[in-house]
């Protein structure tokens, strides 16, 4: 029998029987739909990731120096005992990267914890407390809606400014204008000189929760108690450069803390390429438990299709009759209920699909996850689709043929 | 293969007793069905049944027989086998010059596809489909494009005269008409014989009379048509009339040496 016959007769049967179609495609269509929405969610991510959080978390072309690296994916308790051991990061450490980098890289001692903030009459309130150099604006690329930044000079006599990000700014001083006003961070007076413009959000957390002060003032010691750098955060001119300025901090620091051939490096590089390689370590576990749970219902949805098959193949015994007698042979009967299977569980799945992207969209709008739906999922759902058909199809299909004409003929 | 022909029905003419004994040839083109020596059993839990215990039977192209014999007397089984839906233990069974009784599966679904026409007590016809839907089922497996398969399939129901209710479900078809439907169907592609299981067994006697006469139009324009009936009314209006007894043949008869046996009181026009 030809394929396209085989079609128009699974779709005339689906046609007779709309309600029980549907219940046999339900199982495949949920199983599609998350597995569509779980992929598109997570690949919204990784977008997002790839293009947006290296940059606004890390920055571009940038590498930092920790004493911890700034992603982990996977540690055991002896790696984290390890990296508790290794000496803290202080000045002396940040002129030494200084010292050895040429000058066409640009640097900055960042510090950085949530700490509360408050002025006269408004209820303190945590802001994500930075304590820095000069060049560290340039490095982010903030730009800024009103006021200035510091200057390294300012850095150089600690002068007690900060620069705050845009949430932080509305909701201390809604209507009015903050330069020239004061912020009480940790409990000591900072006067505002520039308000940062909208940065947004990465995965619900606002970036414009900032107050950026120089790292000589005592926000740094309200941020590390022993008076210590979280990272040095160091820029290249260009991505090539990166890895020059790697080996080049990695050699002067371990001369600096007189490290023999043999030991291991007592601070952490990381890269962007590092936060990223970190995201794809997640990103595979999302997409793995992401995708068991609608497997599960691909499973069942395959169980279900077996059965109604199977009834199927019992119900229309005599039809098999008939179509064996009428000169069908064992593969036009399977092909006929293969097709059968499959055509439902591909139309689940384009339902499925359907639906899984709306979800996506839905929990994009409702969430701060992105979305973004890869037309290579939507060709897999497919697949999936005809896979679990054809997979549920077989035994029934395979007892369809078998069945002796005779018999079935005379069944009632 | 063993030559059992210990005894000659009463009616076998000299010419077919030599076409029977020529075990192991293919008879002349003319002969549409020759068996020789055909045995099938059954394993019914243990018990083997003898349902055919050596059958001779040679049917000439353009011939009309009825096949009789009350219930248990091995003339479904023949049927079957004759129609190529089941495959003897012992014997041969030439259909058309083929060997049918060696062949696998494949190949006997391609012969039902092509040399036989098949219409069942119970038409048979698949519910969802219309006439001619149903009517084009042979072609869909036999390969015909869909085109060609419309206008066979319609020349088919005019020759039944249902050439106006050819997209009517059975449901919407009185009984004649679905056994002309059925009919249409069997002959569609044009097979070498058409095999009638009880094609009136489940119609009133002036349906049946009305199929009966589309029975001998066909055998009349030159249709081979073989009928398995237990109603000797039935059989009466076949040109030979074959008579199973336990698994054998128990005679092989003309119409007219069939009715005057039975007594022509039985048989009411």
């Amino acid at each position: 029998m030809p394929f396209f016959e085989a079609v128009r007769l699974a779709l005339q049967t689906i046609r007779v029987q709309k309600l029980k179609s549907f219940f046999t495609l339900l199982g495949v269509m949920i199983g599609v739909m998350f597995l569509i929405a779980v992929v598109s969610i997570v690949e919204g991510m990784s977008d997002y990731v790839e293009n947006d959080f290296a940059a606004k978390i890390i920055g571009t072309n940038t590498f930092d120096v920790s004493r911890i690296p700034s992603f982990v994916s996977n540690a055991d308790e002896a790696q984290w005992r390890a990296w508790q051991r290794r000496p803290r990061l202080f000045d002396p450490d940040y002129e030494t990267v200084r010292a050895a980098l040429p000058g066409d890289f640009r640097m900055a001692r960042v510090n950085q914890n949530f700490l509360p903030a408050t002025v006269p009459g408004l209820r303190p309130r945590s802001v994500q407390a930075v304590s820095t150099d000069a060049t560290y604006f340039d490095i982010k690329k903030f730009g800024l809606t009103t006021g200035r930044a510091f200057t390294q000079q300012e850095v150089a006599t600690g002068a007690r400014v900060v620069v705050i990000g845009s949430e932080v700014a509305s909701y201390y001083y809604e209507g009015l204008d903050p330069v020239g006003r004061e912020l009480r961070i940790a409990g000591l007076p900072y006067t505002v000189i520039g308000v940062i413009e909208e940065q947004g959000s990465v995965f619900g957390f606002s970036m414009d929760r900032l107050a950026i002060a120089p790292v000589t003032t005592p926000l740094t010691r309200a941020i590390n108690p022993r008076g210590d750098i979280d990272a040095i955060t160091v820029q290249a001119g260009n991505r090539e450069l990166i890895t020059e300025g790697m080996e080049l901090t990695r050699e002067a620091l371990r001369g600096f803390r007189r490290l023999g051939p043999s030991d291991d490096d007592t601070f952490s590089l990381t890269t962007s390429s590092a936060a990223l390689s970190f995201f794809d370590g997640l990103k595979s576990k999302l997409v793995l438990f992401g995708t068991a749970l609608p497997a599960i219902g691909l499973v069942v949805g395959a169980l279900v299709i077996m059965n109604i098959m199977l009834v199927a193949v019992s119900e229309r015994t005599r039809e098999i009759g008939v179509r064996k007698a009428l000169g069908a042979r064992r593969r036009d009967i399977i092909a006929q209920f293969l097709v059968e299977a499959s055509t439902l569980s591909i139309i689940g799945a384009m339902i499925g699909a359907g639906c899984g992207v709306g979800l996506a969209k839905l929990i994009a709008a409702v969430t701060p996850l992105p979305a973004s739906v890869a037309p290579w999922s939507l060709v897999a759902a497919l697949i999936v689709g005809a896979g679990v058909g054809i997979t549920a199809g077989i035994y029934p299909a395979s007892r369809a043929a078998r069945l002796d004409p005779i018999a079935a003929l005379r069944q009632e | 293969m063993s030559q059992d022909l210990l005894e000659v029905p009463a009616g076998t003419t000299p010419e077919r007793e030599a076409v029977m004994r020529a075990v192991g040839q293919a008879p002349a083109p003319e002969w549409v069905i020759v068996t020789r020596g055909l045995k099938r059993e059954y394993d019914m839990g243990g018990e083997i049944v003898r349902a055919l215990r050596g059958v001779d039977l040679a049917v000439k192209r353009n011939e009309y027989v009825a096949i009789m014999g009350p219930s248990g007397s091995g003339k479904s089984t023949l049927m079957n086998i004759v129609g190529c839906l089941d495959t003897p233990n012992d014997g041969e069974y030439w259909l058309n010059g083929q060997l049918v009784s060696e062949m696998k599966d494949d190949a006997l679904a391609r012969v039902r596809n092509k040399e036989i026409g098949f219409v069942f007590q119970t038409f048979n016809l698949l519910p969802r489909a219309t006439a001619l839907a149903n009517v084009e089922l042979p072609l869909v497996y036999a390969g015909v494009p869909a085109a060609e398969r419309k206008r066979r399939a319609m020349e088919a129901l005019e020759k039944v005269q249902l050439g106006q209710r050819v997209h009517h479900r059975p449901n919407e078809l009185s009984g004649g008409q679905r056994q002309r439907v059925a009919i249409a169907r069997a002959l569609v592609n044009d097979p070498s014989i058409l095999l009638a299981d009880e094609p009136t067994g489940n119609l009133d006697s002036n349906t049946s009379e009305e199929i009966m006469r589309v029975f001998e139009h066909l055998a009349d324009t030159g249709q081979t048509v073989i009928m398995v009936t237990h109603e000797p009314d039935i059989a009466s209006h076949a040109r030979r009339v074959v008579v199973l007894r336990d698994g054998r043949i128990a005679s092989d008869e003309t119409k007219a040496q069939f009715v005057a046996r039975i007594g022509a009181g039985q048989h009411a026009h």
